[in-house]
C-alpha cells in the first residue's frame, strides 16, 4: 500500500477518470484540434473544441495516451467545460496553472475547478505538473486557435 | 560511514572471491554519501545508475583537493600551478586509456558520450565538405554512401547519424532487432554491404541491457572496410572492456554513470584515424599557427581538445577509475550479473509484467525494463517513489526501441556496484503491488 501522500495523489476520483474517460474519443466537426506531447515520457492528446451557436464552449473531444494523471486530468477537463464562455474556460485555466504551481499549497478558491479540484495533490510532484497540464494546454490552445 | 583507503585492498580484510556478494556492495555502499538518506520516509533504494551512478567519497574528494591545491588552466602557461594541473591532466588520460586497454594519445576528452559521438559525425561531416585534405579521404560521404546504426539505439547514437545523412546526402539504415529487441549478427549482415561507410551501435543495450556481438559485427564492417564506433555508454561502467580487442575503431563513454561527475566524457579513436580527421570544435589549444587566414592544428588528442578543458572532471574520472580496478571490473560485473539474475527471476513470477528483452539472465547485464499492464510507467515510478525506490520510467531516450517492442514508455531498474539483493526485492515488492494499487489486480 501507499503513504497518505500517494493515497492523495491518486484520489479515487482520479483513478476512476483514468479508467472511464470522459470526452474520449476524436468527434466530428470542431472549431479546433490541438495535438500536445510530453517528450520524457511519451504522453499524448488531440483535443479538440466544439462551440455552440453563442459561441460558448458545448464540449471538447480528445484522444491519447498516457499515465493516469494525463488521462484523469484531461477526462475532469471535459466534465467542466460544457457552457463555459471563452472567458470563464480562460480563468479556468488560468486557475488551474496556479494550482498546479503552487507546490502543494493549493489556491484559496478551487471551487470554479469543481472535481478537477482534485488533482491539487499532483502540484507536490514537480515531475508530474506536465502530466496535468497536458489537456488544459490544448484546451488553451485551441482557445486561442480558433478566435 | 567509512572511507576505503584504496591503497589497501577495498574489501578490507575479507578474503577476495570472484564476485561482490552482498556484504562487500554493503560496504561500499559506506563510500557513497548520496546513498544514505531518506526518500519519502523510506531509505534510498538507487536503482537508476545505467541513467546516473552516485559518487563515492575518493572521487569527490580527488576533485575538491584538485581545485584546493592545484587549478590552473592546462597546456597554457608556464608557472608552477599550470605545470602540475597539466601533469594530473595527463595522468587522468593514461589511466583511463590503460582501464580500456588502448593508448593515451587515443583518448579524447569530451563533455559526456553525446559529444563523443558528434564530434566524429562532424569530423565525417566536415571531411565530406572538403575540410582536411587528402588524409581526411576515409571520412568523405555522398550519395551512395550508406551509414548503418541499429533499431536499439539510444537517441544519441541516433540523431547525430540522421543529421549526418542529411548533411551529406549519404543513407542512413538500421539494423532491426529481433523480437526480443536485440541486435544480431544475422540482420546485421543483411544491412552491411559494400557502401556501408561507418557502422555506429551500442555494445550494451540501455533499455535491455543486451549485450550486442561486438566480434561478429565489427568483422563484417570492416571486411568491408566501414568504421566501427561502438556505444560503450552502457559497458565500461560496469564490465572489463578491452577496446583494442574489440577492435573497434572508435568507443564513447560517459564518465557520470561510472562514479566521476557530470561533465566529462571519453572519445576512443585509433591513432591513424583521429590523426587523419578534420576538428570538430575549434578555437584556442587546438593550433599549432594561427593567422588571419589560417590556422595548423595540433595532432589528437589535442586537435579535439578546444577550448579551457573540464580538468577537475577528468582528475575525478580517474580517480573513480582506479576505484573501479581497486574493487574489479570482473567482479563488478559478476556481481550484476547475480543481480540481473535474481530481478529476472523475480520478475517473472509476478503477474502482468512483461520484461522487454531476452529473459536470459546470462545474456544480459543487471537492469531490466519493464512493462506493467494497465499502468503506465510514470505511474509505476511514483508508486516505486513512494517507497523510496529510485526506478527510470520513460523511454530512456529509446523510442524506436520501444516502439517495436510495442510500448511508449517502460518503467526501468538498473543497478551497480554498490546494491544488493535487497534492492532489488525492495523493487520487485514495489512491482508487486503496483497492480492492486491502480485498481488492476
Ligand atoms: C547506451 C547509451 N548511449 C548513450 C548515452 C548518452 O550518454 P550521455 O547523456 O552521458 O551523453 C546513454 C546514457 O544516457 C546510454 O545509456
Amino acid at each position: 500500500m501507499g503513504s497518505p501522500e500517494l493515497a492523495n495523489l491518486y484520489q479515487q476520483v482520479i483513478l476512476d477518470h483514468s479508467k472511464r474517460k470522459k470526452g474520449f474519443g476524436l468527434a466530428e466537426g470542431g472549431v479546433a484540434e490541438s495535438h500536445q506531447l510530453n517528450p520524457t515520457c511519451g504522453d499524448e492528446i488531440t483535443l479538440r473544441l466544439h462551440l455552440a451557436d453563442d459561441d460558448t464552449i458545448e464540449r471538447i473531444s480528445w484522444e491519447g495516451a498516457g499515465c493516469s494523471i494525463s488521462m484523469a486530468s484531461a477526462s475532469l477537463l471535459s466534465e467542466l467545460v460544457p457552457g463555459l464562455t471563452r472567458d470563464e474556460a480562460r480563468e479556468r485555466i488560468a486557475l488551474f496553472r496556479e494550482m498546479m504551481r503552487s507546490k502543494g499549497a493549493g489556491v484559496e478558491d478551487d471551487e470554479p475547478l469543481g472535481d478537477a479540484a482534485a488533482l491539487e495533490g499532483v502540484s507536490r510532484y514537480v515531475a508530474r505538473v506536465k502530466c496535468a497540464m497536458l489537456g488544459w494546454v490544448a484546451f488553451e490552445d485551441t482557445l486561442s486557435l480558433s478566435s | 560511514m567509512t572511507i576505503h583507503d584504496l591503497s589497501e585492498t577495498p574489501t578490507t580484510g575479507a578474503p577476495r572471491t570472484d564476485t561482490l556478494g552482498d556484504e562487500e556492495a554493503l560496504r561500499l555502499r559506506g563510500d557513497f554519501p548520496a546513498l544514505h538518506q531518506s526518500v519519502n520516509g523510506h531509505p534510498l533504494v538507487y536503482l537508476d545508475s545505467g541513467a546516473t551512478s552516485q559518487k563515492p567519497f575518493v572521487v569527490l574528494d580527488a576533485e575538491r583537493r584538485y581545485l584546493e591545491t592545484t587549478n590552473a588552466a592546462v597546456h597554457r602557461g608556464a608557472h608552477a600551478l599550470a605545470a602540475a594541473a597539466t601533469e594530473l591532466f595527463e595522468e587522468a588520460r593514461a589511466r583511463v586509456a590503460a582501464f580500456v586497454g588502448v593508448r593515451e594519445d587515443e583518448i579524447v576528452w569530451t563533455s559526456n558520450a553525446t559529444e563523443g559521438i558528434n564530434l566524429v559525425a562532424y569530423a565525417f561531416s566536415n571531411a565530406s565538405a572538403g575540410r582536411g585534405g587528402s588524409a581526411a579521404e576515409r571520412f568523405r560521404l555522398g550519395e551512395g554512401d550508406e551509414i548503418v546504426v541499429t533499431e536499439a539505439e539510444h537517441h544519441s547514437n541516433l540523431v547525430p547519424w540522421q543529421e549526418l545523412a542529411f548533411r551529406t546526402g549519404a543513407t542512413l539504415r538500421f539494423v532491426p532487432v529481433d523480437d526480443e529487441g536485440v541486435i544480431t549478427a544475422e540482420a546485421a549482415s543483411e544491412v552491411i554491404g559494400e557502401r556501408t561507410r561507418v557502422l555506429a551501435f551500442t555494445h550494451v543495450s540501455n533499455v535491455t541491457g543486451a549485450v550486442s556481438p561486438v566480434d561478429e559485427i565489427v568483422r563484417m564492417a570492416h571486411a568491408v572496410g566501414a568504421l566501427v564506433v561502438l556505444d560503450a555508454c552502457q559497458s565500461a561502467p560496469h564490465l572489463p572492456l578491452d577496446l583494442a580487442a574489440l577492435d573497434v575503431d572508435f568507443a564513447v563513454f560517459s564518465g557520470h554513470k561510472m562514479l566521476a561527475p557530470t561533465g566529462i566524457g571519453v572519445l576512443y579513436g585509433r591513432s591513424g584515424l583521429l590523426n587523419a580527421m578534420p576538428p570538430f570544435l575549434t578555437g584556442g589549444s587546438m593550433i599549432t599557427t594561427v593567422t588571419m587566414e589560417r590556422s595548423e592544428y595540433l595532432p589528437a588528442p589535442q586537435r579535439f581538445e578546444a577550448g579551457t578543458q573540464r580538468v577537475s572532471q577528468a582528475i575525478a574520472l580517474a580517480d573513480a577509475v582506479r576505484y573501479l580496478q581497486a574493487v574489479g571490473m570482473d567482479r563488478i560485473a559478476a556481481h550484476e550479473r547475480a543481480l540481473g539474475e535474481r530481478l529476472l527471476a523475480g520478475l517473472a513470477d509476478i503477474p502482468g509484467v512483461r520484461v522487454l528483452g531476452p529473459l536470459d539472465a546470462a545474456r544480459r547485464t543487471g537492469l531490466a525494463a519493464i512493462d506493467v499492464d494497465g499502468v503506465h510507467a510514470h505511474d509505476v515510478g511514483q508508486y516505486l517513489d513512494d517507497r523510496g525506490v529510485a526506478a527510470r520510467v520513460g523511454h530512456h531516450c529509446a523510442q524506436p526501441l520501444h516502439r517495436r517492442l510495442g510500448v511508449t514508455a517502460s518503467t526501468r531498474a538498473s543497478t551497480y556496484l554498490y546494491n544488493t539483493t535487497a534492492d532489488v526485492d525492495a523493487f520487485l515488492e514495489g512491482v508487486a503491488g503496483v497492480r492492486s494499487f491502480f485498481g488492476e489486480a
